[in-house]
């Protein structure tokens, strides 16, 4: 997993409140075979139409997504983190997340940040003035900062354990790697008998 | 301290303990098909990591393959790519892979145990939640999610919350033709399908000793049925049977040890468990589903029930829904019900006893001209077998369908599937709308009745012919 440090990017503000899991990436999606290439599923009902925020030629290259309330409510599927990562966000900023999605986001490096809503509003204010606006997700110092002397320059909360695990950018698996000793040991003690496949 | 079976092997098992996470265990078997593993082996690629234990992996093609022709390519696009991607994905990461065709194909679930992988004591996991069927052995077997696939085959272990316990005892002697779909589908009209929900169910008491292995991997592989994690019944006599002399069985003084060992694999006196339930064999009758999840059951002597009769509002509206779906009137005696289809297979029933059984049945006797009945071996050893014991001709003879080892129309994901408005009696194990295909109705039930129901086109025992 890719570690998260400091990201600065451009960003997308999606104004729509309750975006399910189904509306991040439909199920007709699902079944590839591959980790990579959700991208074109990614809002795939929205994305038919021309004007939807994410076809506009000025956030072409964002990589956070500033979205309404409840971002990924619904379904578990983890093809919702896939295809937001695929597309090339680091990033969901957000007052209020879908449990699951949120979960499955942080475990796959995916930063989803929780801001009040009247944060969220100033940053969609801001990037709708100028597109361009560099948005940066300091996971150091668990700030938000964005515009001109940093108009915005919040807080946000995030616990050690995640923070840690994601400025060092360690998935479960990378966690489990870490105790490769101890796995080491006890396949050591395991029964002669056990069988194996080969 | 006095400990239950589950927790006897989670605890031979833990690799790391730390406060306040969860304990990381090691895994001694790792199943794989072609539907959930696609996204996983993805994983290791991107991370450029290895399979950390290939000797302990093995992967079947099932959920997709369809039961006739398997030596043309699959037809369905999305199908075909899916088992062509497992097959790269074997090869690529060396993991011994049992393709359509191969003597060893066979459902996942089937084929672990045909193969004495499954052994007393050991982790299995698959993503697939009908693991739990290896739990028969006295095995801690559970199904796992895309995410955890990986996780298991990077690092052979996964990080696990413990499980609560619970013992289903089941006691007394069943009666001629009951069988073990009957306990399962009557403990799990009993406790719901919510009923085991975070725990590890122990099946234990007299009916359940006598089973046989076939019958007890039944009973545990509905154990998600009831919503537990998995399902255990302690190895003994009959288990140690089984397992003798198949290939991966251990052999000579290895057996020796094995044996010893597994013999300690019983819940200890006076260990407690999270929830009990109890039920006499004797009062059990063959029993079917007339709704739409498996827990809306009753013995094929009754009748569909009137939602309006049922106390618990939730339970009336579910109950209500699924009638609609079922197109059943409720009153309506169970017997009364015709089909269209009966399906004799899954991970269920589809094992050489279960054919065994439906066989007996048939033999002399025709499928009703209004019926299509569909036999499918759990696995080409089932298949083989019965074909040595001349079963498939008794099949054949009686008009059904002799078809080629997979899930075949336990789900609606290869070409045998009902119709819309079309019913069954199906030996598998979900009922779900839409289950064994869009629109199509499924009555869950035992071999037998699936034998009987195919003759007398009604839902029907044994006993009725
Ligand atoms: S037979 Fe049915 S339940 Fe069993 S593994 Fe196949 S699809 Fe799943």
């Amino acid at each position: 997993m890719e570690k998260f440090t400091v990201h600065t990017g451009t960003a997308v503000p999606l104004r729509a409140s309750n975006v399910d899991t189904d509306q991040i990436i439909p199920a007709v999606y699902l079944k590839r075979v591959s980790r990579t290439g959700f991208e074109d599923g990614l809002f795939a009902a929205w994305r038919a139409e021309p004007d939807f925020v994410l076809n506009r030629p000025e956030h072409a290259g964002a990589s956070v997504l500033v979205a309404g309330p409840d971002f990924g409510t619904g379904s578990s599927r983890e093809h919702a983190v896939w295809a937001l990562q695929n597309y090339g966000f680091r990033a969901v900023l957000s007052s209020r997340f879908g449990d699951i999605f949120r979960g499955n986001s942080l475990k796959g490096g995916l930063l989803t940040v929780v801001l009040p809503q009247e944060t969220i509003e100033r940053l969609w204010a801001l990037v709708e003035a100028d597109p361009a606006t560099p948005v940066t997700v300091d996971l150091e110092r668990r700030r938000v900062r964005a515009g001109e002397g940093d108009a915005v320059d919040v807080p946000f909360e995030l616990d050690d354990y995640t923070r840690w695990r994601l400025l060092e950018g360690l998935d479960d698996i990378g966690l489990t790697l870490r105790h490769t000793d101890a796995i080491a040991e006890f396949e050591r003690h395991r029964s002669p008998w056990l069988p194996t496949t080969v | 301290m006095a400990r239950t079976l589950a927790e006897k092997v989670w605890d031979a098992h833990i690799v790391r303990r730390a406060e306040g996470e969860p304990d990381l265990l090691y895994i001694d078997l790792h199943l794989v098909h072609e539907v959930t593993s696609p996204q996983a082996f993805e994983g290791l690629r991107l991370a450029g990591r290895p399979v950390r234990r290939p000797d302990l992996t093995i992967a079947t093609e099932d959920h997709n393959v369809p039961t006739l022709d398997i030596l043309r390519p699959i037809a369905d696009p999305v199908s075909r790519t899916q088992v062509e991607t497992l097959r790269k994905n074997a090869s690529d990461f060396g993991v011994r892979l049992h393709p359509m065709g191969d003597a060893e194909q066979g459902i996942v679930h089937v084929i672990g145990p045909q193969l004495g992988l499954t052994q007393p004591g050991m982790t299995v996991v698959c993503g697939d939640s009908h693991t739990s069927t290896h739990g028969a052995f006295g095995a801690l077997a559970f199904g796992i999610g895309t995410s955890q696939v990986e996780h298991v085959l990077a690092t052979q272990t996964l990080p696990m919350d413990r499980f609560k316990t619970m013992a289903v005892t089941v006691e007394g002697a069943l009666r001629p033709g009951v069988t073990a779909k009957d306990i399962i589908l009557a403990v799990i009209a009993k406790i719901g399908t919510a009923g085991g929900q975070g725990h590890v169910i122990e099946y234990r008491g007299e009916a359940i000793r006598a089973l046989s292995m076939e019958a007890r991997m039944t009973i545990c592989n509905m154990s998600i049925e009831a919503g537990a994690r998995a399902g255990m019944i302690a190895p003994d006599d009959t288990t140690f049977a089984y397992l003798e002399g198949r290939p991966h069985a251990p052999k000579g003084a290895d057996w020796d040890a094995a044996v010893a060992y597994w013999r300690t694999l019983r819940t200890d006196d006076g260990a407690a468990f999270d929830r009990e339930v109890v039920l006499d064999a004797a009062e059990l009758s063959p029993f079917v589903t007339w709704g739409t999840n498996p827990g809306q059951g009753a013995p094929l002597d009754a009748a569909v029930p009137d939602p309006e009769a049922m106390a618990d509002p939730t339970e009336r509206a579910a109950a209500a829904k699924a009638l609609a779906y079922m197109d059943l009137a409720p009153g309506t005696p169970l017997r009364e019900i015709s089909v269209d289809t009966v399906f004799v297979g899954s991970c269920t029933n589809g094992r050489i006893e279960d054919l065994r059984a439906a066989a007996e049945v048939i033999r002399g006797r025709a499928v009703a001209d209004s019926v299509r009945m569909l036999v499918v071996p759990g696995s080409m050893r089932v298949k083989e077998q019965a074909q040595a014991e001349g079963l498939d001709v008794v099949f054949r003879a009686a008009g059904a369908e002799w078809r080629e080892a997979g899930c075949s129309m336990c789900l609606g994901m290869n070409p045998d599937q009902l119709a819309p408005g079309e019913r069954s009696a199906s030996t598998s194990n979900r009922n779900f709308e839409g289950r064994q295909g869009k629109g199509g109705r499924t009555h869950l039930v035992s071999p037998l009745v699936a034998a009987a129901t195919a003759v007398k086109g009604t839902l029907a025992s044994p006993a009725d012919l």
